[in-house]
Formats: C-alpha cells, sequence, structure tokens
C-alpha cells in the first residue's frame, strides 16, 4: 500500500499537536497567575478542531472522536461553562498525550486503535460539574439591542467576562473607505488590544458617505474614556460609553477584588503544593519530560516519550533552490582547482599529485551532496495526480459524460518545481481527452464500450527521464481528418505524403485547431501548441499517439530535475555551447563522404537509420567563415526521436547549472539558457528538445 | 470546508460564485458585483457571520438578498440569533452536499 497520504496525516497533525503542547503550555502558566489570554484560548480551541476535522478526513475515528470531545470540553471553557483550574489542564495535558498515542499508533499501522473511553469519562466528568455562571442582565448597560442581537455565545461571554473584571465597555465608532479599511480596522483593532480587549466589530453603512464603512467596536478595557480617546489618537473616533465602572470607589474595589484572587492564586500554585498543574515544557532535546504529575488516565498508554514521530522537515522550496544554486556554485569552484591543478601538474609542481587526490575527493563528495540536495527536491506526481480528480469529476458532469480516473505509477518522483510547471498543461490535455475524446454515455453503449469512459494517468522513471502518458479510450484521432483541416488551412499541399505520426504532429502547430468540430468547453482553453511550449520550458516533450475508435495517448517525457546537468561542451565555428548530456546518446566522426543530401536536407546513414542533420551554425544565422578541420555529429535522442548535431570540436563533459535567459530573450528558439563555465566563461546550453522539434517540423512541413 | 462548499456549488449549473476568504473580505466584495444569495459561517477571523447577517439586512442594497448561516453543531443560540436577524435558512455542520444544493436551488427558486 502506499504510505503518501498517512505521511500528510502524519505530519499535519504532528505540527497541530506541538502547537497545542505549547500553547496548553502557557495557558498552565497563566491558570497559575489568574491571567488568561481569550485569544489563546481560542486558537487552541481551533487546533483542537482542525484536528478533529484532518482525522476525520482520513478516516481515523477514534482520534476525531476524542478531539471532538476536546473540542467541546475547550470550547465550555472559552465560554466560561467550566473553570480552568489545575485539574483542568492536567486533563488537557492527558488527552492531548493520549492523542499523540493514537497519531503514533496509526504511523505503526493504519489500522491500529486504542481504548480512549477512560479519557472520554474523563471530559465528560468535567463537562457535567460545569460551573453555573452568575450572568450579568445585559438590559441594565447602555447598549444598542442590535449590538447584542448580533453577538454570538462567546462574544456574549467575554462581555461578561469584562464586566466581572470591573473593566469600562466602550463602543467606538468609526467610519473607513470601501478600499482600505481592513487594513485601517487592522491598525486601530491592534491599538485597542494592546489596551484591553475587542469584544465585537459591527460593520454597517456611513449614511453621511455611501463610500464608506462604519464600524462600531465593542471593547472593554481599565482606561476611562478620555484616556482611551487620548491613546487611540485616530481621527474622526467617536467613542461611547457602554458600561463605566471608572468612578473611584467601584473601580478600586475591582482592583483589589482582583488583585487578592492573584495573590490566592500563586499560592495555589506555588510548587509545594500538590495540586500543581501537570505542565509538560516544551523540553529542549535530550531533557527527559516529566510525568504528569497528578493522576493521569490510566489507559494502554505506551512508553511516553518526545521525540517526533514523523521525521517530515516542511521546507520552503527557495531555501532548497538557494541550497542548488550553492552546490552549483561549488562545483564550479571545484572545476576551477581542477583545471589550476592540471595546469601546476604540467609546471611540474611537486604538490600537484597530492592536490589531484585532493581534488578527486572533493569532486566524491560533492556528487554525493549534489544527489543529496537534488533528492530532497523530489515529490511524487501522485500529488499532481490526485489534484486532476477533481477536474474530471467537474467536467465530467458539466459535459453529461461518465468519465473515471485512473492513477498508476504516482510514487515516481519528479523535481517539485516541474511538477508545479506541469499543473497546467496536464489539466488542459485531459480537458481535452473529456471533451474531444470520450464518447457520451450513448455513443459509447452504441458502439458496445462501457458507459463510463477511462482516463489514466502513468508515470513511469525512464533513466534520467519521467514519462507520463495520458491515456483515454475515447474515439480517437483521425488522421485523414488533421490532414484535410492542414490542407484547407494551407500548412500541407494536397500530395504531401506525411506519416501517421507526422499527421499527428500537426496538432501542436500553432493556429492549428479543431475547434469547428468540438463543444464549447475547449474554447475555454488554449491550443496545443501552448501546451507543447509549457512542456518544452520545461526542457520536456510531448508526443501523441492515438488509434481510431480505441483511444488517444499523450505522453510527455520529461527531465527529472533542471537544476545541475552534466553536459558536454561543444565548440561550432568557435562558439561554445553545451548539450545536455542526457540527451547525448553518442558521438561520431564525420568523414567526408557522410553526408547525403536528401530533398535539399543534411542526413547521415548511422547502422542503418537515416539520420537528420542539423547545423546550429545556421539555424542561428550564422556566416559560415571555414570549414573546420575535422567535424563530428553529436547524436542527441528525446523520447523516440533522434537527430545529429554536427560540430567542431568536441570540449569534453562538465557540470553546469543552468541560468535561464529570462524572460526578454524567452522567445529564443533552441536555447535552453546560459552556464557559467568556472573559468569566467558563460556560455548557451543547447535545448535539444525544442531543436530536436524544429529540425523535425520542418522536415515534415518540408520547409 | 470552503473548498468543500465551492467544489459541491460549482458543480450546479448556472451561477457564478465569489469566494470571500474573510467576513472583511466580503463587505469589499459584496458592492462590486450583484448577488443572489449570500452563503456565510458563522464562525470567521474577523467580524462574525451574524454581524455580517445583521450588516446585509441593514443594508437598502442587499435585505433581500436571501442568507443562508452555516454554524457548528453545539451552537443553538446563535443559530435563533442568525435566524432573528434575517437569514433565511442555516445548515449545521457537517452536512451533506445535496441539502446545500437543494437548499440554495430553493432560495433562488
Amino acid at each position: 500500500m502506499d504510505n503518501q497520504p498517512i505521511d500528510d496525516f502524519l505530519a499535519e497533525s504532528e505540527e497541530l499537536l506541538e502547537k497545542l503542547n505549547q500553547d496548553l503550555a502557557v495557558l498552565g502558566d497563566e491558570e497559575q497567575t489568574g491571567q488568561t489570554n481569550p485569544d489563546l484560548l481560542n486558537g487552541i480551541f481551533r487546533d483542537a478542531h482542525s484536528i478533529k476535522g484532518l482525522a476525520g478526513m482520513f478516516g481515523f475515528e477514534d482520534i476525531a472522536d476524542l478531539a471532538h470531545h476536546l473540542e467541546n470540553l475547550l470550547d465550555h471553557l472559552r465560554l466560561g461553562k467550566v473553570m480552568l483550574d489545575a485539574d483542568l489542564i492536567d486533563c488537557l495535558f492527558d488527552v492531548l498525550e493520549g492523542l499523540a498515542g493514537l497519531v503514533r499508533g496509526k504511523n505503526e499501522n493504519p489500522d491500529s486503535s486504542q481504548d480512549i473511553s477512560a479519557y472520554l469519562t474523563r471530559i465528560d466528568k468535567l463537562l457535567n460539574a460545569s460551573a453555573e455562571e452568575s450572568t450579568h442582565p445585559f438590559a441594565k448597560l447602555n447598549i444598542d439591542s442590535s449590538l447584542l442581537d448580533v453577538l454570538t455565545e462567546y462574544e456574549e461571554h467575554r462581555l461578561q467576562e469584562n464586566l466581572k473584571q470591573g473593566k469600562c465597555l466602550y463602543l467606538v465608532n468609526v467610519a473607513f473607505s470601501l478600499t482600505s479599511f481592513d487594513t485601517e480596522l487592522a491598525a486601530l483593532t491592534e491599538k485597542i488590544k494592546d489596551r484591553g480587549e475587542v469584544i465585537s466589530t459591527l460593520p454597517g453603512i456611513d449614511n453621511d458617505n455611501p463610500e464608506r464603512l462604519a464600524f462600531r467596536i465593542l471593547c472593554g478595557t481599565t482606561l476611562d474614556v478620555e484616556q482611551l480617546g487620548e491613546q487611540l489618537a485616530f481621527e474622526d473616533l467617536k467613542i461611547s460609553v457602554v458600561a463605566d465602572f471608572a468612578e473611584p470607589t467601584v473601580k478600586k474595589a475591582a482592583e483589589i477584588e482582583a488583585s487578592t484572587q492573584n495573590l490566592e492564586q500563586v499560592v495555589e500554585g506555588s510548587p509545594m503544593t500538590p495540586a500543581q498543574p501537570a505542565v509538560i515544557p516544551t523540553a529542549p532535546a535530550g531533557e527527559i519530560v516529566p510525568e504528569p504529575a497528578v493522576t493521569s488516565v490510566a489507559t494502554v498508554k505506551k512508553e511516553e516519550t518526545a521525540r517526533s514521530f514523523t521525521s517530515t522537515v516542511r521546507v520552503d522550496i527557495g531555501k532548497l533552490d538557494n541550497l542548488m544554486n550553492i552546490v552549483g556554485e561549488l562545483a564550479l569552484a571545484k572545476a576551477s582547482i581542477a583545471q589550476l591543478c592540471s595546469e601546476m601538474q604540467s609546471q611540474g609542481v611537486a604538490a600537484a599529485r597530492d592536490l589531484e587526490k585532493a581534488v578527486h575527493v572533493l569532486e566524491r563528495r560533492l556528487n554525493d551532496l549534489q544527489t543529496g540536495v537534488m533528492d530532497v527536491r523530489m515529490v511524487p506526481v501522485r500529488q499532481l495526480f490526485d489534484k486532476m480528480n477533481r477536474i474530471v469529476r467537474r467536467m465530467a458532469l458539466e459535459l453529461g459524460k461518465k468519465v473515471k480516473l485512473e492513477i498508476r505509477g504516482g510514487d515516481t518522483e519528479l523535481d517539485k518545481l516541474i511538477v508545479e510547471d506541469l499543473a497546467d498543461p496536464l489539466m488542459h490535455i485531459i480537458r481535452n481527452a473529456l471533451d474531444h475524446g470520450i464518447e457520451t454515455v450513448d455513443q459509447r453503449l452504441a458502439l458496445g464500450k462501457p458507459e463510463a469512459g477511462t482516463v489514466s494517468l502513468v508515470a513511469a522513471q525512464k533513466g534520467n527521464h519521467v514519462v507520463i502518458e495520458i491515456h483515454d479510450d475515447g474515439h480517437g484521432i483521425d488522421p485523414q481528418q488533421l490532414r484535410r483541416k492542414a490542407v484547407a488551412m494551407g500548412l500541407l499541399s494536397a500530395e504531401d505524403n506525411l506519416s501517421q505520426h507526422e499527421l499527428f504532429g500537426l496538432l501542436f502547430h500553432s493556429g492549428f485547431s479543431t475547434r469547428d468540430e468540438v463543444s464549447e468547453f475547449s474554447g475555454r482553453g488554449v491550443g496545443m501548441d501552448v501546451v507543447k511550449s509549457n512542456i518544452a520550458a520545461l526542457s520536456g516533450m510531448i508526443g501523441v499517439d492515438s488509434e481510431l475508435g480505441k483511444g488517444t495517448v499523450m505522453s510527455l517525457t520529461l527531465p527529472i530535475t533542471l537544476a545541475i546537468i552534466k553536459a558536454l561542451v561543444v565548440q561550432v565555428k568557435g562558439t561554445d555551447y553545451a548539450v545536455p548530456l542526457n540527451s547525448v546518446m553518442e558521438t561520431v566522426l564525420l568523414e567526408p563522404g557522410m553526408v547525403e543530401t536528401i530533398e535539399g536536407r543534411e542526413v547521415m546513414e548511422l547502422r542503418q537509420q537515416t539520420l537528420s542533420l542539423l547545423r546550429i551554425d545556421k539555424l542561428f544565422g550564422f556566416t559560415s567563415e571555414r570549414p573546420a578541420a575535422s567535424q563530428f555529429v553529436v547524436v542527441v535522442g528525446f523520447a523516440d526521436k533522434r537527430v545529429g548535431i554536427v560540430v567542431d570540436e568536441l570540449h569534453g563533459q562538465q557540470d553546469v547549472v543552468i541560468k535561464s535567459l529570462g524572460k526578454a530573450l524567452s522567445f529564443v528558439k533552441g536555447i535552453a539558457g546560459a552556464a557559467d563555465l568556472g573559468n569566467q566563461k558563460t556560455i548557451l546550453v543547447l535545448d535539444v528538445s525544442g531543436l530536436i522539434g524544429v529540425t523535425l517540423q520542418r522536415e515534415s512541413l518540408g520547409v | 470546508m470552503r473548498a468543500l462548499i465551492t467544489s459541491t456549488l460549482e458543480s450546479l449549473d448556472d451561477f457564478e460564485l465569489i469566494e470571500a476568504t474573510s467576513g472583511f473580505d466580503a463587505l469589499r466584495k459584496l458592492p462590486r458585483d450583484k448577488v443572489d444569495l449570500i452563503l456565510t459561517d458563522i464562525n470567521m477571523p474577523d467580524i462574525n457571520g451574524l454581524e455580517l447577517v445583521s450588516f446585509v439586512r441593514n443594508n437598502p442594497l442587499y435585505e433581500k438578498t436571501p442568507l443562508i448561516i452555516i454554524s457548528t453543531e453545539g451552537s443553538e443560540r446563535d443559530r435563533e440569533k442568525g435566524l432573528a436577524l434575517g437569514a433565511n435558512a442555516y445548515l449545521v455542520k457537517p452536512f451533506k452536499p445535496e441539502v446545500l444544493q437543494r437548499l440554495v436551488a430553493e432560495l433562488l427558486a
């Protein structure tokens, strides 16, 4: 079975549990001082809710059940229906440990479960003991009923709490323009929060100016109305008093009460008393986490551990890019050292041999480092494939067709960046398959096909490349129809004799569309030529094969990673180029008489096969000056296509870091980017798939 | 949750969905397009759903717009308040996609 989803679950739930653990520790401290922050409690409540949702999504009912009870308890707590005390904190920590234990169990065996009934009973006991809080009759307050009506139960409770603590309640009236209200309001809210608590924010329309939004902010603070107005220092701000306990006597009484309360709690929570809450500190690595001191729930608790139970780290892809760049720079630095070393050797420096050995060691370690960093960037294509499920379902519904999506080879790994950039082209191909390929239910039944069409996504690694195939079992593409279309568009003349394969290639020709016989759906998308150029931008290649009545296969051949490549450095007419080594099949010494010309195109015969030759100097429009003494043919291949590039010199292989030419030069065909060779020389890297495309397209169109 | 609702509603015909990521976002987006129905959660990070209901019902531009509130199972009081403020219907999480679809269809009919 494949482990990806459970890994996702583990990573995410562990993150949440860790955060809960930290927040509970803070809550425990606050319980001791008697000053709880409502935002913290609310955050804890939301995280428990998230765990419940997460577990529900993955079908872990035991975790969801326990998290649900936890959430319930926290909800009562934030509404003041149960009292926050050491016992409760203790219970929260134990439940958290119980949840962690359950999650750990899923890591070992997703079907495992543990008895959680003891936790549930304990939570229920706390809930049943919930205190009936004395409520303040809001009616006595100078508060608009329209404001009370919009308070949620939680906000009402906060209002009660503020009253109990003897805070003054104010209504801050303010209006902002529609375009910038959120940032301005956030700034004001922050200011109020520094001085008290924001209980509720009610939006309304500004009667004087319809372009503005008016807000009434209900807040509680110990400041009196003048102090608040001064300290907020906001223009056009009106503050009305809802409840004012700032009269000297009342205020004093409230203060005294608050301070004695504090005192009591400090004593109660002193280290000597047995009722001390079992706060598990966020222990630094290596330190032993103490068992909760107070009676813990007797469950099938496995031996406790502070160790993480997944070893997943989430990293921003930018950091990896940076790391990769450094590895690339290191490779270049190594190349310069190696060059210096060989110079020293030729000058007969004695230490050169030792240096050479050191360079070899460096090279090996550098390779390990490179492979390691590369490996980190790899993600399974399943992430991408799974996203396509929704698109298929939605489109099938819209088109009134029945389609199921099959996924094979989802574990095949690709560079994260490639996977991201693959999403749009893949989506477009799938749309095409559903729209043009798969027939309606009636048509399929009439043809004796199963009612539901099938689209399969198949990924497999082949050497240095990953091939992704998109199969559909629809009616396929009629090559003769493509041909008629191309002739009608003037792309082909009537007598051109193209193979079926070449005819399919027309699909990717820009401006070529079969739109007249398709539904309106395709009108939303882009042409296949754009898909092709998207794939080409990833140094990939797209191919199509189809059988009329049986279905179509689109295949994408992609490099596993884009960052560092081994390249063959060649020279053509005095200019150096790098050819990515993963597409070089072989090099052949070009001898006089090997080149033949067929229909104005240069070809050569290589093991009984005709190989088209490409002269990049001509393609790039360089005027040839002198014929080189000897010439070589670098045979490059991508997917099943082969082309020979004629070069003057071979300079050997080297690791290069491809840097993009930037958007301004993105129109340049046949160049994948530029690379630094480490000796202050910058050379262009050939885009092999692009060059093959250009060569073969010229052939098929007879240009 | 929002993604789930979005996909549920997108599968229905004939209407366009405007998503708002928060109460403030909704306030910003409301004046831009003519909205035929509003669906809001009670729990939102900035303003709460009840406040949004109150805003909508007190604004002559939207006072007749059908409004559905979504709440968690524990909060009957919030739900009642929402209906009292003028929400047309409520949904309790978790709900079945079909229930949402039916409710939307009824209110738009």
